[in-house]
């Protein structure tokens, strides 16, 4: 499978660095990597969830009991817990630090990937939730070192979008 | 029984516990009998109630966490019980307040009017202990014993469906959830 275990490794390092102790998350092709090395961490809880949404109360409780905490969806799970996002994280300004693994952009080859990819980002935008791309190694580290301090002070939810270049490794 | 009534038998015990309510009825009925700084409401999101409590329970398994659910929200969430019974955290015990209705948006019937039951959902989840209770007493001691069992419990309490002639209280959501933050940061590790 070509997903970047050299892109995974370090995001997670870079949670990890962040201070991240919990990870909700829903399966999903390019998050396998990322997954499994949350499971492997003895220093690290995984939340396997049924639904996205649960990750934003899971979230919101951890953080408001002193723990820092990521979601890792899909554009799709990201879509599905607009809800939770709007009337629990934004309602009660909880810092949310959501990655959401952006599928449905140029090079897209499944066709049921391409409808939540290309709302996404404006549906991200209607809510006011700042986000930024993750695309290549060299500004990963800082950019999620920058989303999640915006996401302390403004007392927010912020989101990463995890995108094709950083990670897919498949010569297209 | 009527809801305020159960929370009013165990109020005492939620002293030393860290109590996340859903909206409506359960948040003023609460907030009338007494509101304590360790009580967070959660004033929207219907469903999540239980998600931030496993959320708290996994984050701070010192202490012990109420969730007060009801069948509306639970209904929302279903798939939030599997997921509970999966990490089935030991300090967390989550009630639901069966009225069979959405009381606070007119009362219309929810599905466990019509034979739904949660209990059952809850046990073919996966949580081991699970029980229905429809007197006041049969409450006070499921909620007693499960406090005392340390382990993952949901009871569904059938209650009235009777609530507070308004739902607003003048304890403000921001003001409540930074109130709460506050007391989990100071809670000390052995606080229970």
């Amino acid at each position: 499978m070509p997903v970047s275990v050299s892109s995974s490794k370090l995001i997670y390092d870079c949670l990890k660095d962040a201070g991240v102790r919990i990870v909700s998350a829903l399966p999903e092709t390019w998050l396998v990597h990322l997954i499994r090395m949350a499971e492997d961490d003895a220093e690290m809880t995984l939340v396997r969830l049924a639904k996205e949404e649960e990750g934003v109360g899971i979230s919101a409780g951890a953080h408001l009991a002193g723990v820092k905490s990521a979601m890792l969806m899909q554009n799709h799970g990201f879509l599905a817990s607009v809800n939770g996002i709007v009337s629990c994280a934004q309602l009660y300004r909880i810092p949310l630090l959501m990655f959401i693994s952006h599928r449905g952009e140029f090079g897209e080859r499944d066709p049921w990937q391409t409808e939540g990819g290309g709302v996404t980002t404006h549906v991200l935008d209607a809510l006011r939730i700042p986000h930024t791309r993750l695309e290549e190694p060299g500004h990963v580290a800082r950019r999620i070192h920058k989303a999640q301090t915006l996401a302390y002070s403004a007392s927010r939810p912020v989101a990463l979008l995890l995108c094709r270049d950083l990670m897919w490794e498949e010569a297209s | 029984m009527k809801r305020r009534d159960a929370m009013e038998a165990v109020f005492p015990e939620l002293e030393r516990c860290v109590v996340v309510t859903i909206m409506g009825a359960v948040a003023a009925e609460l907030q009338s009998i007494g509101h304590r700084p360790n009580f967070f409401y959660l004033q929207h999101a219907m469903g999540l109630a239980s998600s931030m409590g496993l959320g708290i329970a996994l984050a701070r398994p010192e202490l012990t966490v109420v969730v007060f659910d009801g069948d509306g929200s639970v209904l929302m969430n279903l798939g939030g019980l599997t997921t509970l019974a999966r990490y089935r955290p030991r300090n967390l015990v989550h009630v639901v307040f069966d009225n069979e209705s959405l009381l606070s948006v007119g009362g219309f019937p929810t599905a466990t009017s019509t034979g739904t039951d949660i209990a059952g959902i809850a046990a073919a989840a996966g949580i081991r202990r699970t029980s229905t209770v429809i007197a006041l007493d049969e409450f006070r001691e499921a909620f007693t014993a499960a406090l005392a069992a340390k382990d993952l419990t949901t009871i569904v309490a059938k209650v009235e469906a009777v609530g507070p002639s308004g739902y607003v209280t003048d304890l403000s959501l921001l003001e409540n959830r930074y109130q709460f933050q506050r007391y989990l940061r100071d809670a000390a590790p052995s606080a229970r």
